[in-house]
């Protein structure tokens, strides 16, 4: 199946010339996929994609310009709204829910000739850190089926390193994207805030949710995020983009000036990591980047700590919204409304959505709001002043995604408070709205490491050309 | 002193309209009890004359006509609901 994993650009040009059809790398995807049905990558495989993949080599043959990514078969995370099929966030709750509408993101795909094969397992509602959290059981890691692929879009990441199609949409909301990069060795990539419209994404965490996606490489990267970013009439949050995510990327280190950010390699981090992540860095000041340690004394425990208020306060009011009567699941034995209300959310809802539920509700709720949720917010600005301040001196930072490889299936779901540790070195990305992509760096006992670089806010294209150039130093690409 | 006791649970679960079981109580206020142990480290910070932080934008007033339109027919909103009657969402006894 290694088909699936070459550069986008090389298959939608052989799809165009007619050397390959779109029905050949959708039938190669759909076999792959059932291939490898035991890692529960994939929840729910499209009808439609082999009729889509036979109108796009029709279009083809009567000499039409199907678009940049005629043919390419992708899989979707599940909570994002598709068309008549299934979305379920991989959730009780949604479990009956198919989509009468569909998200921006997925259009702004198919109208470039994208054909989704298939919706992609994740931690329910996106709450958590490894898919175990998945109210339809866990995804396995591609390297080592008995740890987790990272998540919440670990289906996503494991689909695109076990060569189920050829990139995957995620989101990321604290981790969500990176983590399971890292941990599967696939490129993710999570842009700022506002610039791929979350409309018809399921909503967690409406200030910090944002979207992207999983690929091989990172040229495929810079493809769909060119794509996908858009100003959406249907998303008051999004933002202008810049004219090209794919021209004239500065892909050359030489004089730029990197900050290792040392508090992502604190006294916590697996030596492994450590050393995949300095590896790297040495090779980045080989190729000319001057790179220089920085501090962002906020950037772990107070950024989870503030994070891990934020998030369950809008997460308690986004998922408000599941009643039991307008769609998703009903209690079968509620003789008022207000039963219906209380035991549809208690039935219908994972141990980890009603967890976030309840600290959401407690952190708003009168005489703790200004302790909690008030502070949460000034610390969050605190963060944001601290970033812009590192960001006077230099043009991007460095550091790992997490302070650990993939961990087993089980280590951490006894303890909560375990999981969102894994989010350490990710969630103050989200805090100040910053972008920032994984690129596979290396290995620690067999097991995959990326390397994380983040840029200012907006700063796609600096952040592609640098990925660009680590890429080919690591000599990561497939 | 844990903060988040089973009766505090309750309290929050009754806001938050989840009808918990009693096992589930006990287990989620020592859960949650240790969570909000980990983010009770930022009342150390002090954020005297920090405004809070609500969106990272900076847009304001974000604005498109308000239009009519009909994008879906009555019977495409209601297929996801779980009881319905004569084209409405079908509830029970209100008391």
């Amino acid at each position: 199946m290694s088909d699936l994993r070459r550069p986008l650009a090389e298959l939608v040009a052989e799809v165009h010339s007619g050397k390959l059809s779109a029905t050949q790398l959708v039938t190669a995807s759909l076999e792959a996929i059932k291939q490898h049905e035991d890692y529960h990558a994939v929840l729910e495989v499209s009808e439609a994609a082999l009729a889509r993949a036979k109108a796009v080599d029709a279009q083809i043959k009567a000499g039409k310009d199907v678009g940049r990514l005629a043919g390419i078969p992708f899989i979707a995370k599940d909570n994002f709204l598709t068309h008549q099929t299934h979305t379920t966030a991989a959730s009780n709750m949604l479990k009956p829910f198919k989509a009468p509408y569909q998200a921006t993101a997925i259009e702004k795909l198919e109208a470039e000739g994208a054909i989704m094969v298939a919706k992609a397992n994740l931690d329910a509602f996106a709450h958590g850190s490894s898919t175990e959290n998945s109210d339809f059981g866990p995804t396995k890691n591609p390297v080592d089926p008995t740890r987790v692929p990272g998540g919440s879009s670990g289906g996503s990441a494991a689909a695109v390193a076990l060569g189920l199609a050829c990139f995957a949409t995620g989101t990321d909301t604290g981790s969500s994207i990176r983590l399971p990069a890292s941990f599967c060795g696939v490129v993710g990539m999570m842009p700022s805030y506002g610039l791929i419209s979350r409309y018809g994404v399921v909503a967690m965490g409406s200030s910090f949710d944002t979207i992207g996606a999983m690929t091989n490489h990172t040229a495929d990267m810079s493809l769909l995020i060119d794509i996908m970013a858009d100003k959406d009439p249907k998303d008051a949050t999004t933002v202008e983009r810049a004219k090209s995510y794919v021209d004239n990327l500065d892909s050359d280190l030489k004089g730029k000036k990197i900050g290792l950010v040392k508090e992502y390699l604190g006294e916590g981090t697996d030596p492994g990591v450590k050393q995949v992540i300095l590896a790297a860095v040495d090779k980045m000041k080989q190729a000319g980047a001057e790179v220089i340690d920085v501090s962002l004394p906020s950037a772990v425990e107070l950024a989870l700590a503030s994070y891990y208020i934020l998030i369950p306060a809008e997460v308690s009011s986004n998922l408000a919204r599941y009643d039991g009567i307008r769609y998703g699941y009903s209690t079968a034995d509620a003789k008022t409304l207000a039963d219906t209300y209380l035991r549809s959310r208690d039935e219908g809802f994972g141990a980890e959505a009603k967890r976030r539920i309840l600290i959401g509700t407690y952190v708003l709720s009168s005489g703790y709001y200004d302790a909690y949720y008030k502070q949460a917010q000034k610390v969050r600005t605190l963060l944001i002043r601290e970033f812009e301040a590192v960001f006077k001196d230099v043009d991007l930072l460095v550091g790992p995604n997490a302070p650990m490889p993939a961990f087993k299936l089980g280590e951490r779901t006894q303890d909560p408070l375990q999981m969102y540790l894994a989010d350490i070195c990710t969630v103050a990305v989200n805090l100040v709205g910053s972008t920032a992509i994984s690129v596979p760096a290396g290995e620690t006992q067999g097991l995959p490491v990326g390397v994380q670089l983040i840029a200012p806010q907006r700063g796609e294209r600096a952040l592609l050309g640098a990925a660009k150039a680590v890429e080919a130093l690591l000599g990561a690409a497939v | 002193m844990s903060k988040i006791t089973p009766d505090e649970v309750r309290r929050i679960a009754a806001l938050a309209n989840i009808g918990l079981e009693e096992a589930e109580i006990e287990r989620m206020a020592a859960e949650l009890d240790k969570i909000v142990g980990f983010v009770e480290q930022l009342q150390d910070v002090d954020t005297s004359d920090v405004p809070p932080t609500d969106q990272v934008t900076g847009l304001v007033d974000v604005v498109r006509p308000d239009e009519v339109r009909s994008d879906y027919t009555r019977d495409e909103l209601l297929a996801n609901a779980p009881d319905q009657q004569d084209g409405f969402f079908k509830v029970k006894r209100v008391l």
